[in-house]
């Protein structure tokens, strides 16, 4: 176990210099002086701006810079915003929980109506059921989210009332200081009735936006998972053995077809970080994929570095637990190859 | 595609005299498939005619009918039977036009990153080494950056998005799944009798590469294409959007779907129609896909 262990991480590893690499080049392609768009428009006298090229470290020779830039990237230190002065660590981890948030509460739904629903379909297959389960997965994954959103947004929102539009929280009827960053569970802490409503309302929309996809692809999957699994011997054995059909196919069918079903969950987190940046788009909601396309239009492209070096080592560190956490459940996949 | 399907045949299938027939008789069986394929041929049928079926043109502003409702609502005009947009465009004409932009989107990156994906998925397959390491890396890397992400950077390097810009951002995001399954079926093919046989007969490598061991890895890539046709459009729509795709008045879906928020609340047809052609247009090429998956690589048939 801890040699498979050692050899996903040792694979793992390249892609993390490739990643260094590739947003240390990328920086340098985008067009535009880093020293122009720190300094504006306004005129600039020589001794100013080299002093500026220096406090960047740009006027030393690519390698070192690239050295430099591993350097600080192990210290701690991912750039500066140039629009904000902030450190960027600082400003992502900021607004990261909210994107967790969010994006845990669209996989939550996801996965408590996918698997269900999906394992159902399979007991029940080619019902109506069924086949109104798999159209609708269709059309999941067929969904532009952005476009499905604003769907949303005009029925539940402006049509019905029932949801607000923008935000995490009505902010002018509740404040208080962030605890633990999930607006969930600090408005709970903050005892001010009403505030946990307000913001699981501000939630809603969000998260079942962001949860369609998975939701399709789980539902999908788990169905011919667990289709697969249903005619294996062992599923046939417990049913001879007179156990409860309920018995059968949760106990010994289902927990067996999850398998496959939770590498597919753990390959979501890619999309689910892109689709965050829609969602958060589309529902002003202040987490670091809004703040990615913040970056962008403000051109802060040490922001922008920063922001896709973390948020991709994010993604790289979960599709390695998806693995091993695979790889322990399923001890072929960690033997062979 | 069918063209391709009976050049993939001959290699390992020379026995079989139409394998187009069989594909066709176990493809027509899945009747959502061709339901797809209805679909799907009308939109290809409206973009390649937009000009002469659209009412309009997509980029005409009738200053006396701005914001009209379709039809069908009060207020409507037959003239605009779908309505028009804030600047009094016909709303049916740029749907029209814009089925082209998506086709084209999609066309595009499929062509392009299956080119480059079958010669990166080959060399790798065939080098091995560290030519097939710094490939898979390369890959691994690009999966690892959440696609749209990367898409938004690619972007930004580039600067000044359109359409072109979109189409090489898409296409390198979509790039890894081609050239890991080039290179997957490249590897179990080779191990086999038959490119074996063709070795010791003294076949050339670049000969064995494209003619012995490509046909045979065909099959799977054609399924992977048209099913990426579907993640390209949307993932392109999502740049339109974000204002990262096609520039105005370009009337690409997702760039309208983008314009038209502001009028969510009181004109909501401008958002909602372009966004159900790209629902329906994805919705029926991955019912086509499915059907081709299932006819093509009975192995992968979903139960």
């Amino acid at each position: 176990m801890i040699r498979f262990l050692i050899r996903r991480i040792a694979l793992t590893l390249p892609t993390f210099v490739a990643l260094m690499f590739v947003t240390f080049v990328a920086i340098r392609l985008v067009p535009g002086d880093p020293v122009e768009v720190r300094v504006g428009e306004h005129g600039i006298s020589p001794e100013r701006l080299a002093e500026f090229r220096h406090q960047l470290g740009l006027d030393q020779p690519v390698w070192k810079q690239f050295a430099d830039y591993v350097w600080r990237l192990f210290h701690g230190d991912f750039g500066t915003s140039v629009v904000t002065n902030q450190k960027v660590l600082t400003e992502f981890f900021t607004l990261f929980p909210a994107t967790l948030e969010l994006a845990f509460c669209a996989l939550i739904f996801a996965i408590g109506i996918g698997i269900p629903a999906g394992a159902v379909a399979a007991v029940k297959r080619g019902s109506t059921y069924d086949h109104m389960l798999m159209g609708m997965s269709l059309t999941g994954y067929s969904m532009p989210i952005f476009w499905w959103g604003l769907l949303l947004v005009m029925f539940f929102s402006e049509r019905l009332g029932w949801t607000p539009v923008s935000g995490r929280i009505d902010l002018i009827q509740y404040y208080f200081e962030p605890v633990t960053g999930f607006m969930l569970i600090d408005a709970l802490l903050s005892d001010q009735p009403g505030a946990f409503w307000s913001a699981l309302s501000h939630l809603a929309l969000p998260a079942i936006v962001l949860g369609t996809i998975p939701l399709a692809i789980i539902a999908r999957m788990t169905r011919s998972s667990m289709l697969e699994v249903l005619n294996e011997d062992y599923v046939r054995t417990a049913k001879a053995k007179g156990l409860a059909p309920w018995r059968v196919i949760g106990l010994h069918a289902l927990r067996n077809a999850l398998i496959p079903v939770i590498t597919i969950i753990g390959l979501q987190v890619g999309g689910l970080m892109g689709g965050a940046v829609l969602t958060e788009y589309i529902f002003a909601w202040p987490g670091v994929g809004h703040w990615l396309i913040d970056a962008i239009s403000r051109r802060d492209y040490p922001a922008l570095q920063g922001g896709i070096m973390l948020i991709s080592s994010i993604v790289i560190i979960v599709n390695l637990f998806v693995d091993v956490l695979y790889g322990t459940v399923n001890p072929r996949i960690r033997h062979g190859r | 595609m069918a063209a391709d399907i009976t050049l993939a045949a001959p290699i390992g299938t020379a026995s079989q005299p139409s394998s187009f027939a069989e594909f066709w008789a176990s493809f027509r069986e899945n009747k959502g498939a061709v339901a797809g394929l209805v679909v799907l041929s009308l939109i290809v049928f409206v973009a390649i005619f937009a000009d002469v079926l659209a009412p309009h043109s997509p980029l005409e502003q009738f200053r006396d009918a701005v914001k009209l409702p379709p039809a069908w609502y009060e207020g409507g005009n037959w003239a605009f039977p779908l309505g028009t947009d804030a600047l009094g465009r016909d709303m049916l004409s740029r749907i029209m036009h814009g089925a082209r932009y998506s086709l084209f989107i999609g066309l595009s990156v499929m062509a392009v990153s299956i080119v480059c994906g079958v010669a990166l998925g080959l060399l790798a397959a065939f080098a091995g080494g560290w030519i097939d390491s710094a490939i898979s890396r390369v890959m691994d890397l690009i999966v690892a950056i959440p696609s749209l992400v990367l898409a938004i950077l690619i972007i930004a390097i580039l600067q000044n998005p359109s359409l072109e810009k979109t189409i090489a951002a898409v296409t390198i995001v979509s790039l890894p799944r081609y050239v890991r399954l080039v290179r997957a079926s490249a590897l179990s093919e080779m191990g086999k009798d038959y490119v074996i046989a063709a070795k010791v007969a003294g076949v050339g490598s670049l000969r064995l590469m494209l003619r012995t061991v490509l046909p045979n890895c065909l099959a799977p890539v054609i399924v992977q294409a048209a099913l990426g046709v579907s993640d390209a459009i949307l993932e392109a729509a999502a740049l339109g959007f974000l204002g990262l795709g096609a520039q105005p008045p370009t009337p690409e879906w997702g760039a309208m779907v983008g314009d038209g928020r502001e009028f969510i609340r009181s004109e909501p047809w401008i958002v909602t129609l372009p966004g159900l052609a790209i629902l329906v247009t994805v919705i029926s090429i991955n019912l086509f896909g499915d059907g081709l998956r299932d006819a093509l690589d009975p192995k992968l048939k979903r139960s």
